[in-house]
């Protein structure tokens, strides 16, 4: 047993089904008499619906229907919603214009479902979808989030300079007297680039309306099934929660993409009950690109303000966040609370002001993505760090060290919002340093020289908040939910367990994870125990996956699950072995009486309590216990990323040498899956600074929306990483001591690589830096050089 | 409506379909075989990969019909006798996959791309495994232990 437990590399249970092909995601399900969906999207991004003349498409072979924006008014039905309420500067709501599931009067991005055909087959529902004809009216379209506030251009009625909200953080005053009386400032100016998610699975839903038992039942492609049921029932109005069973069975990746809930899985749903049978809607990549939730997004202007010896006296910073054409699930609370809070980094900066305005665009919405506004804040920091050090004449390492938090100073309470529980900052430093073996670099930068190659090295410490919580505090801050988690642990009369989660699996292998945590708690063979998730009919209410929450949050909540049977198994055995209760101890899945040899096994139990013949009197018979657990505070994971790369003068093209992440992300249960995520997150990290970009023209055409112009992180593009967890500090309000790991990758790399490029080349470039950009800027420098 | 039929992971098929049907589409829809995933529809991302007489191929961008006659290998297909293919067993070995859905393509994928080393005498390290999967997009891994898998599996097969 001990082998699976808490702090091994088990392998995956999960596995098996996925290298045999035997996995199941939404796509695989096949519904007796299922019909297919295809959407009619706009071409244009901001224009008027005229007419919409649908008599064509309904003439042609297989079509079950076509329907319109118009239908979904006439059923009644709601919109889609943002979850989170933030407000400007003046106490003002957010403004939220409509979100229809089907565009109404108007549509405001390339991609925006107009109308949507149902057939028997998909080609059949793709050849009518073309034989739709709207009248569009126009409109100039407004794309770039710097130039929205003035373009004129009326997004949302009423929304005026399509302003979603002006929001702030932080002592201005007491910042902007700091600036006053400081020694140094270093500016910066910075654009976070757009990008497209792309989890591997496209985005896919089958809706079926039961007539007979007047219920609905949704495959989807979700993070969090729980909430889309929510949604779908209490906000579009599809369906009574209680009569709406979602499910997100095996999902192909996600990186936030799928916790929001999108028009086409209520679309699909709704369409099932006009055309009584199930339908099914599969995006193919082109669609996923126009119509997935982007992420990033931001212009930022950031300044420090420094006195004599690169100590950081505050940090003054705005950002402009583009928010797409509609507001998407959170994403209100992406550049605010999970962007702007993070600002301190792992730094003691004693004053701190940011505001933030969030823009409508004729884009498509955007939200969380992988880091979900913490990539962000980490870009904007530590970009400005290393500008710090350049203009101090200081090692990129001694100004962090300079600055750090002292490891003394926690519970640290920062600027802007956030008390950090626990960190040690220094001994990351100091591993990171070792691994990329720093003292060398003068050296190895020789060795390209001589080669004609320019060699950089580029650091970035990182911090992240993870398993946002407490309900209470987010509640007052405008969330619209609690973001607690459960769990049910249940067992069967043969020992058997099933361990309900309400977190949901699309990559992060909590199917063993999970199993192993319960194993070690419970001490039952590993095997032994099966993790339920993604089936709201299953599974206990739950808030999903997302913010590297699921162990932190859901684990807990399965910690407190696993003492709820423990105290009602020693109350059992107590009874068994004719003790006190407070004499029975509990270890290693043996309840025993404290200081004997008289024990029972943990099966013992669970048989007495499901087959009661001799039985504690009054104690209710069943061993199946279920816990809510909403945490006292965020998690602080933290650590140091080192990029050293090479960059070819003539062609421009950026090769990593080597990549060094430690991280210190508190206890670990199974180091493999952690490295794995690690990896995971610093490929699409890495990929955010060297190739992806989301492109929109002037007219709104999203010119990046295949593969072929988007540039993924392809297994030739990246070299093998040095990835190093640190013994750390454990979390000090949950009881694992975990901390989260899933999005520290994408949150750390992409200053590393970029402060990396800008050592190289001498100049600092935007991201992606591609090699015609890099070239570019060589030239440029050469040319300054050569006129000097 | 034409009729194709062709050997898959075996066993002999024959459907009537319209020749429009991709072979992707075929193997998923027609005979069930859901373990070739589709991730792009454009022979970019390689989550489709199969094997058509022992070469691999994406079976999103090609026409059922031209295979008439040939004999296919899905994922379902790869293990001999209820054992997994050691790429197969490499793969859960080293921890190269997390969603899994691009995982079927890739393990295809490496089949052939090792096979291919061996026939031409090529030594099978990190750069020839990295340039070979070129065609195969993972958005999980970040190919790390992919790459390590492939290596693995290279041995012992
Ligand atoms: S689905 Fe065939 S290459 Fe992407
Ligand atoms: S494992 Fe998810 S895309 Fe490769």
């Amino acid at each position: 047993m001990a082998t699976n437990g808490i702090g091994s590399s088990v392998k995956r249970k999960e596995d098996l089904r996925f290298i045999t092909g035997s996995g199941r995601y939404t796509d695989d399900i096949q519904l007796p008499h299922q019909a297919y969906a295809c959407f009619v999207r706009s071409p244009h991004a901001h224009a008027t619906i005229g007419s919409i003349d649908r008599s064509a498409a309904e003439a042609m072979p297989g079509v079950l229907g076509v329907f319109t924006g118009e239908d979904v008014a006439a059923d009644g039905l709601g919109g889609l919603i943002c979850g989170w309420m933030v407000k400007s500067k003046d106490g003002s709501p957010m403004k939220a214009g409509p979100h229809p599931i089907l565009a109404h009067g108007k549509v405001r991005y390339v991609g925006d479902h107009v109308a949507v055909v149902v057939a028997e087959t998909l080609q059949q529902a793709r050849d009518a979808a073309e034989a739709v004809i709207v009248d569009y009216g126009v409109l100039p379209a407004a794309v770039d989030v710097a130039k929205t506030h003035d373009s004129g251009i009326e997004i949302h009625t009423d929304i005026p300079n399509n302003l979603v909200y002006d929001w702030e953080i932080g002592d201005k005053a007491a910042t902007d007297a700091a600036f006053a009386n400081a020694k140094h400032v270093t500016r910066v100016e910075l654009i976070n680039n757009r990008l497209v998610p792309n989890a591997m699975e496209p985005r896919a839903a089958l809706g079926h309306y039961d007539a007979g038992m007047d219920a609905y039942t949704l495959y989807t492609t979700s993070q969090n099934p729980h909430v889309a049921r929510l949604v779908i029932s209490a906000f579009v109005g599809i369906a009574p929660e209680h009569k709406l069973t979602v499910i997100a069975p095996d999902v192909g990746g996600g990186f936030g993409s799928k916790i929001f809930i999108y028009a086409e899985e209520c679309v699909c749903l709704w369409a099932s009950k006009k055309v009584r049978r199930p339908v099914k809607w599969t995006a193919d990549r082109t669609e996923a690109f126009l119509s997935d939730a982007h992420g990033r997004d931001h212009v930022s202007v950031a300044e420090m303000a420094m006195d004599e010896n690169g100590q950081f006296l505050a940090l003054r910073v705005n950002t402009k966040a583009n928010m797409g054409a509609y507001l998407s699930t959170f994403s209100s609370c992406i550049p605010t609370y999970l962007y702007a809070t993070l600002l301190a980094g792992q730094y003691k900066t004693p004053a701190i002001y940011c505001d933030v305005q969030a823009y409508y665009t004729n884009t498509a919405p955007v939200d969380a993505y992988r880091g979900a506004g913490r990539p962000e804040a980490t870009y904007l920091l530590e970009t400005l760090v290393e500008e710090c050090a350049k203009d101090m004449q200081l090692d990129p390492a001694e100004i962090r060290r300079r600055n750090f938090i002292p490891k003394d100073a926690f519970p640290y309470q920062t600027p802007v919002a956030l008390q950090y529980d626990t960190g040690d900052y220094e001994p990351c430093l100091d591993k990171a340093l070792e691994l990329a073996d720093y003292a060398g670099f003068p050296e190895r930068r020789r060795q390209s020289e001589a080669k004609g190659k320019l060699r950089g090295i580029g650091f970035s410490a990182y911090i992240e908040a993870c398993g946002i919580a407490p309900s209470a505090v987010i509640g007052s801050l405008g969330a619209g939910v609690g973001l607690w988690e459960s769990a049910k642990v249940r067992f069967s009369h043969t020992g058997k367990v099933q361990v309900l989660t309400g977190t949901h699996s699309h990559g992060q292998g909590h199917e063993t994870t999970f199993a192993q945590l319960v194993a070690s708690k419970l001490g039952v063979a590993y095997e032994d125990v099966d993790v339920i998730h993604g089936d709201t009919s299953k599974t206990t209410v739950g808030m999903g996956t997302y913010g590297s929450r699921s162990l932190a949050v859901g684990g807990e909540a399965l910690v407190k699950a696993c003492d709820k049977v423990i105290a009602k198994g020693k109350k059992i055995a107590a009874h068994l072995l004719e003790a006190s209760e407070q004499d029975i101890v509990f270890q290693d899945g043996n309840f025993s009486v404290a200081g004997t040899d008289r024990s029972k096994s943990i099966g013992e139990i669970v048989f007495a309590a499901l087959v009661p013949h001799n039985y504690p009197p009054g104690l209710e018979p069943g061993m199946e216990e279920t816990a809510y657990y909403d945490p006292a505070n965020f998690t602080y994971p933290s650590g140091v990323y080192i990029c050293e790369l090479e960059v070819d003068p003539d062609s421009g093209v950026v090769e990593i040498q080597k990549f060094t992440a430690v991280d210190d992300f508190g206890n670990v249960i199974n180091p493999m899956i952690v490295e794995g995520q690690v990896h995971g997150g610093l490929a699409q990290g890495i990929g955010q600074a060297l190739l992806e970009n989301a492109v929109y023209d002037e007219s709104g055409q999203l010119i990046s929306a295949s593969y072929m112009d988007y540039t993924m992180p392809r297994a030739d593009d990246l070299p093998s990483f040095v990835v190093h967890t640190t013994a750390g500090t454990a979390c000090t309000h949950n009881s694992l001591g975990v901390k989260g790991c899933g999005e520290a990758g994408a949150i750390g790399s992409p200053p590393a690589v970029m402060n990396a490029v800008a050592d190289a080349i001498g100049t600092r470039i935007s991201m992606p830096a591609t090699p015609e950009k890099v070239w570019r800027a060589l030239q440029k420098t050469q040319l300054a050089q050569a006129a000097e | 409506m034409t009729s194709v039929t062709m050997t898959v992971n075996g066993k002999a098929v024959t459907r009537d379909i319209e020749p429009r049907m991709l072979l992707s589409t075929f193997l998923r829809e027609e005979l069930g075989l859901t373990g070739t995933h589709v991730g792009c529809d454009t022979s970019q991302c390689g989550c489709c990969v199969v094997h058509v007489d022992g070469d691999s191929v994406k079976s999103c961008t090609a026409l059922a019909v031209q295979f008439d006659g040939a004999s296919v290998t899905t994922i379902e297909g790869l293990g001999q006798n209820g054992t997994l293919h050691p790429m197969q067993e490499a793969f859960r070995e080293n921890h190269g996959l997390q969603c899994g859905f691009c995982t079927t393509g890739m393990i295809m994928s490496s089949v052939d791309l090792v096979k291919k080393a061996k026939e031409q005498g090529i030594t099978i390290d990190e750069h020839y495994v990295r340039e070979g999967l070129e065609g195969n997009i993972c958005r999980c891994t970040g190919y790390h232990n992919i790459v390590k898998a492939v290596i693995a599996g290279a041995q012992a097969m």
